[in-house]
């Protein structure tokens, strides 16, 4: 299944602060996280992740800090922040939304 | 690091660490974060049994188009561009050592030209507001600080000790003829000193700033543009250091007191020799980040002086009005012939040499042939009553550099004509440009040691 750019892009954001809300993480292990999560059906350009979290780092919703990883090299860790949080909450309307919305449309059809 | 045992595997990640390098929208850490993540992809790949040259096809694909990415990092970073401009690379996170360092020793060294310009101040060569600035001063001004100038490019290109103490030659002998000769007070020759000292010294800074490798790598082409630029933010920094001025005179006399004495004795001196070491730091820091100023301002005023000398010119021939030679005319002329040189090596050193001629050139090739007639005409008219004037040191000072501009702008015109009509390459001409540039320091250097006493210090 091949997903639009827009609606890629739209997810992002949501999905990155949720996966965060699970625990601090850093680049690639988000993306691992997202394939896994969405059963390989969200394909993300690993690199187009770095924008969005520095995106998100300025807007102030996730913190960043340089520590050492387990083989010793610098990674960049991602930390959620409370005003994260709130957008997530924020997020999660909006998608439950449209997602509601759509559901609506889509069973009459079924129905119908 | 995780390093990869596959040699070619780390040289390809190296390969791919430069190219993504030399984005600009990235910077030192983003390229960083992204290298760690290639490099896990890496490992999960090669750990699934890949070997690594296939393992690094692959990763690299996953990690999208460069174009693309940069375009959104530049959206995601839109103030980094700016940023940069003052900023040593690297200096809010990431590995900042030798950014953090530059700025001690830039900032020590403009302390140190600082203090360097109040030392004289304790034997007696005052500066205060009520009195002329003495010429002491004056004459020695590029002594105080491009020796410091120096120090920093020898400090940031790792030359050694002793090419250090060869470049000190040049200031010790600057030194001395600056103050052994016993010129007659506001006389002539001092002026002259005044003015050239700084001309046949800016060369030794220019050797620093090389590393002494004055031939090599188009070296002195970088030391142009990084003149060009070193001007520009000197202005920049003397219209702030003007408005502080201003700002200090408004508030300490809105409460009675008079800076005076601070503004003339401190703030100017020590500013201005300061200024020029941090506006050194500052062209170093921002190279290569946005395009350059000099040659941004090139473009805009040489079809505007080329148009204005044509009007001269052809005002001139149809009123047929003489030139009236006065005194100053001769430096009034001298001047615009640096104008035109100046703008010619700028335009030059912004110029892609492969490129083929276009609009642009033949504009260049027009504005040097009518200052050489407008210069030639200027020289004829100066010529014919040169009987009446009699030789002065500041004619003939006038009169040498007329001729070397002269012969600069001529050959350049040759060689521009070539071009534009295939038979010579861009190379050559800027070949001559830069090789051209040690006479007006040599010249400078004549003038200063030889000019007082052969007009007698008057």
């Amino acid at each position: 299944m091949h997903m639009g750019k827009d609606l890629v892009a739209a997810s992002a954001t949501p999905l990155v602060l949720a996966i965060l809300a699970e625990g601090d993480s850093y680049g690639y292990a988000i993306i691992k996280r997202v394939t896994e999560l969405s059963g390989g059906h969200l394909q993300w350009t690993d690199g187009m992740l770095y924008p969005v979290l520095h995106r998100l780092e300025r807007q102030g919703h996730v913190a960043a800090k340089w520590s050492a990883s387990e083989q010793g090299r610098r990674r960049k860790y991602y930390r959620i922040t409370r005003e994260g949080r709130a957008q997530l909450v924020a997020q999660r309307q909006q998608w439950k939304a449209v997602d509601g919305t759509l559901r609506g449309i889509w069973m009459q059809g079924c129905t119908a | 690091m995780t390093t990869f045992a596959d040699r070619p595997l780390e040289e390809q990640i190296a390969q791919w660490r430069a190219y993504v390098s030399r984005r600009q929208a990235l910077s030192r850490p983003d390229v960083e974060e992204l290298e760690g993540h290639l490099r896990d992809q890496l490992v999960a790949l090669t750990d699934a049994g890949l070997a690594g040259d296939e393992a690094f096809l692959i990763a690299v694909k996953r990690m999208g188009s460069l174009d693309a990415l940069s375009r959104e990092f530049a959206r995601a970073h839109s103030d980094r561009l700016w940023k940069q401009l003052v900023m040593a690379p690297g200096a809010a996170d990431g590995p900042a050592q030798t950014g953090s360092a530059e700025t001690l020793v830039v900032f020590l060294l403009a302390v140190a030209a600082a203090c360097a310009i109040k030392v004289p101040a304790l034997f007696g060569h005052q500066l205060s507001p009520d009195e002329e600035m003495p010429l002491f001063y004056a004459r020695n001004a590029s002594i105080f600080v491009f020796p410091l100038l120096a120090v920093y490019f020898v400090w940031k290109r790792g030359s050694g000790m002793v090419s250090g103490l060869w470049l000190a030659l040049p200031f010790a002998a600057g030194a001395v003829f600056a103050n052994v000769f016993p010129f007659r007070p506001a006389g002539d020759t001092e002026v002259l000193t005044v003015l050239h000292l700084p001309i046949a010294l800016w060369l030794a800074v220019g050797f620093a700033y090389v590393r002494g490798r004055w031939f090599a790598d188009g070296g002195r082409m970088n030391f142009v543009r990084f003149s060009g630029e070193l001007a520009i933010y000197y202005v920049l920094i003397a219209l702030g250091g003007f408005v502080s001025i201003l700002f200090t005179f408004m508030m300490f006399r809105a409460i009675d007191m008079n800076p005076d004495w601070f503004v003339a004795g401190w703030l100017i001196p020590c500013g201005a020799v300061g200024a020029l070491i941090i506006g050194s730091w500052l062209v170093e820091a921002k190279q290569s980040v946005i395009e350059n100023m000099a040659p941004v301002l090139t473009r805009l005023f040489t079809p505007l002086f080329t148009v204005l000398l044509l009007a001269f010119l052809g005002t001139m021939a149809w009123t047929g009005s003489p030139i009236n030679v006065e005194r100053e005319v001769l430096i009034g002329f001298d001047l615009l012939l640096v104008l035109v040189a100046g703008l010619m090596l700028y335009a030059t050193s912004a110029r892609d040499p492969q490129a083929p001629p276009d609009f642009f050139d033949g504009l260049q090739l027009l504005l040097v042939a009518s200052a050489l007639v407008v210069d030639g005409v200027a020289l004829a008219a100066i010529a014919a009553r040169i009987s009446e004037f009699g030789f002065t040191p500041n004619r003939v000072a006038a009169l040498g550099e007329n001729l070397i501009l002269l012969v600069n702008l001529a050959w350049s015109a040759w060689l521009y004509a070539r071009f534009l009509r295939h038979r010579g390459s861009f190379a050559a001409l800027e070949r001559w440009q830069v090789a051209y540039l040690p006479v007006y320091s040599v010249w400078a250097a004549l003038v200063v040691v030889m000019f007082p006493p052969l007009f007698g210090y008057r």
